[in-house]
């Protein structure tokens, strides 16, 4: 009963109601995030449609193999966070913390390559505005595609940056035991998060990676 | 809950004293009041640049400023006006304060986010502050390109930052209060039980959620653009500007809908409680705030029928902005329907509220004019335009503020306002508010155009009016800003329920304790019902 009065801010009257508002303001919070990427998506598709042939040349110039080791990273991540979830829904805070902190490591690990990825596109001359020197020939728009990559994925990446920050205060919160089976709701709203952030790639990998071997199949 | 003696407890405004206790309360009555601090600081900045503005336009010759200077008055004011005063008044004002009081909560679902929503503001009206100190800012408060990129010599970056910064802190109310009113009402308190007031700011709130974040990307795009020189907006660079105001007015035209919507919850307030009676057809009330945030997504394009959209394009966004005039006109009727046969008093937010009626019927008709392909052409970016939307936004959003603000004053700080003073200045900015912007619709379809502070001869004698209006405007609000603080500590004691109105938040003390109620309280009728109310009236 004290372990309750703990976790119960004082303006809720019970944890059930704290936990479903807190679940409602996780979701209202992912549409926000799904406005935001939708505006970056439609931009991107507007300028495909508008400039093809840039699009497909930039999309050449992307590690496919990397990209697809990074999905299977990312989705392999979730899985992990899902995982800690379920654990931290049965109370195991110590195996929830685990979990999470093997979510950290696949995460770094991606973001590893994509540095990898972006040592790759500044020896290249392919950052725009910073170190721009394409190949001769390079269609007039590619600074474009790869402006729209570099917003893209830095968004994306600054999304995992920050989950990784809370990762790494939820697995603490975890290891000391502050979720129980009535009180989860903070690992669980992390793993909505953080399932976002996965989807996001999901749908960035194909628009930005594969985009090149599609273009075969038209022209 | 055990609760304790009623008077025992301090007030919201006790308790606690000290600059700390306010800067880190979590408390959304303080953070109320400290946005009410922020959002008149920031309606003082606007406002001076109206005064220069319409000092200027006092004679046909540019003399008091160059084009250059004149350019960054008319972006200062709207940006600050826009961003900084409407977006966040009457919600993160008002709303802040009244939505757990309303619905019978101790708090916000989200305290810690309430209050670093205020600071996220405050952070990006800084920065729009210091972009006007090092400089200014001449784009229009659009942004359009290319004035924001090829030919941007001004503080751009930093001023659309403020902007971007402060979005943030708009979405994170948004998220709050839809958390709120989803799960903090009290026992008994069904959907449609709550008041007009809470309908209009879950509307409200689903706009900041859903169109916030494209501006944002909006903005980061435009910086994008302009530190790395790559061509996504600007035609000189290969650019496409039509996109950037596509993603402009996909949140710029229900932004207008954040303004105005939580407004219209202020007047149901209001009309049912000095007409003793409840809002006619409450559900059509409630569900026309929501009909008005969906369609408010569909009608961006008709910010752009002169700007190479397609006619076919054109044809449909006309035709969708005609829709929103429903559940607006819906409003309108049912506030006209509640008064019929009312028991009508007239203090002073009462005033305002029938100002609102008027004012934002005439508001929102022109928009249907400006709506139609053919008659948009003619009048676009003319004196029309602006007349238009100052209509709905002062005659409507400002109007409303005030009335709210003098409507809740006694139970923000448990003092009355003056009556008879605030019914004159209402009276003032009435007057004041149509002599200044009536001219305007006349001069746009002469063919003034906006934006320019030259004009011809024969446009002096309107303009002239207009000015004089400001200031008689202008006069009326710095009268409230007067008298309105002399009350704290001058003003009779309020009790409860000065008004007699019905609603949770005049059933707790004047100002409210800490935690709002001395107990949670169970609601058992429908909203605005009035039987409690008389009975405690004469007893």
């Amino acid at each position: 009963m004290s372990e309750t009065r703990a976790v119960l801010a004082h303006h809720f009257e019970s944890l059930e109601q704290q936990n479903e508002a807190a679940a409602i303001g996780m979701w209202a919070f992912l549409v926000q995030e799904v406005m935001f990427f939708g505006g970056l998506f439609t931009t991107y598709l507007v300028y495909r449609v508008l400039h093809p042939g840039a699009f497909a040349e930039g999309s050449a110039h992307l590690p496919v193999a990397l990209g697809t080791a990074n999905t299977a990273v990312l989705i392999g991540s979730s899985l992990t966070m899902a995982l800690g979830v379920r654990a931290a829904q049965l109370g195991r805070g110590r195996q929830c913390a685990l979990f999470l902190a093997a979510t950290i490591v696949l995460a770094f690990a991606f973001l590893g390559v994509k540095g990898v990825e972006y040592a790759e596109k500044w020896e290249h001359g392919l950052i725009p505005g910073v170190r721009w020197s394409p190949e001769a020939g390079a269609d007039a728009r590619l600074n474009l595609f790869f402006a729209l990559y570099f917003v893209m994925t830095g968004c994306h990446a600054l999304h995992m940056l920050v989950g990784i920050v809370l990762m790494a205060i939820v697995a603490g919160r975890a290891w000391g035991g502050r979720y129980s089976r009535a009180n989860f709701l903070g690992v669980e709203c992390l793993g909505l998060y953080w399932h976002f952030v996965d989807l996001v790639w999901i749908f960035l990998f194909p628009l930005l990676y594969l985009l090149h071997g599609h273009r075969g199949g038209h022209s | 809950m055990s609760a304790p003696h009623a008077g025992e407890r301090p007030s919201y405004l006790g308790g606690e004293y000290g600059l700390r206790s306010w800067l880190l309360t979590l408390d959304h009555k303080r953070i109320g009041l400290l946005y009410l601090m922020g959002v008149s600081a920031f309606f003082l900045v606007g406002g001076a640049f109206a005064v220069l503005i319409r000092l200027e336009l006092l004679t046909p010759s540019g003399d008091l400023f160059q084009s250059e200077t004149y350019n960054k008055l008319f972006t200062l004011h709207g940006i600050f006006m826009i961003f900084f005063f409407l977006l966040p008044s009457i919600p993160a004002v008002l709303g802040n304060f009244l939505l757990p009081l309303m619905i019978g909560a101790r708090d916000l679902a989200f305290p810690r986010i309430n209050l670093l929503s205020w600071y996220i503001y405050m952070v990006g009206g800084l920065f729009t502050t210091y972009a006007m100190l090092a400089g200014g800012v001449d784009t229009g408060w659009t942004f359009y390109t290319p004035y924001s990129s090829t030919y941007a010599n001004s503080h751009v970056i930093a001023a659309a930052l403020g902007i971007f910064i402060s979005g943030f802190s708009s979405i994170l109310t948004g998220v709050n209060f839809i958390a709120t009113i989803h799960k903090l009402r009290a026992p008994g308190l069904t959907w449609f039980r709550l008041p007009l007031f809470v309908w209009a700011h879950y509307a409200t709130s689903l706009i900041m959620v859903l169109g916030t974040p494209v501006i944002a990307i909006t903005i980061l795009l435009v910086a994008v653009e302009r530190l790395f020189h790559v061509g996504i907006f600007d035609p000189a660079l290969g650019g496409d500007p039509v996109l950037f105001q596509h993603l402009f007015w996909f949140y710029s035209h229900p932004a207008v809908y954040i303004m105005i919507l939580p407004a219209m919850g202020v007047i149901s307030e209001v009309i049912a409680c000095f007409s003793r009676k409840r809002v006619f057809g409450y559900k059509i009330v409630a569900f026309s705030s929501l009909a008005i945030a969906v369609l408010g997504f569909l009608v961006w394009g008709h910010h752009m029928f002169v700007s190479g959209q397609s006619v076919y394009a054109g044809v449909v966004f006309s035709l969708l902005s005609f829709l929103v005039a429903i559940p607006s006109a819906v409003k309108v009727f049912n506030w006209t329907a509640t008064l019929y046969r009312g028991s009508i008093s007239f203090e002073a937010p009462m005033l305002y509220a029938l100002g609102f009626i008027g004012l934002f019927t005439i508001g929102g008709l022109t928009g249907i004019f400006l709506a139609t392909l053919a008659v948009d052409v003619h009048v676009h970016d003319t004196y029309f335009v602006v007349a238009h939307f100052h209509f709905v936004m002062v005659g409507g959003a400002v109007m409303a503020y005030l009335g709210g603000l003098h409507f809740w004053w006694p139970k923000m700080f448990g003092r009355l306002y003056p009556e008879m003073l605030a019914r004159v200045t209402a009276v003032i900015v009435f007057v004041g508010f149509n002599l200044t912007f009536l001219p305007q619709f006349v001069l746009g379809y002469l063919g003034m155009p906006r934006r320019y502070h030259v004009y011809p001869d024969e446009f002096q004698v309107l303009n002239v009016l207009s000015t004089a209006g400001a200031s008689i405007l202008g006069l009326g609000f710095l009268m409230s800003a007067a008298y309105l603080p002399w009350s704290l500590r001058f003003g009779k004691k309020a009790g409860r329920n000065p008004f007699g109105a019905a609603g949770l938040e005049w059933t707790t003390a004047s100002p409210p304790m800490a935690h709002n109620f001395e107990s949670v309280p169970e609601v058992q009728g429908e909203a605005y019902e009035r039987e409690h109310v008389e009975e405690e009236l004469h007893v």
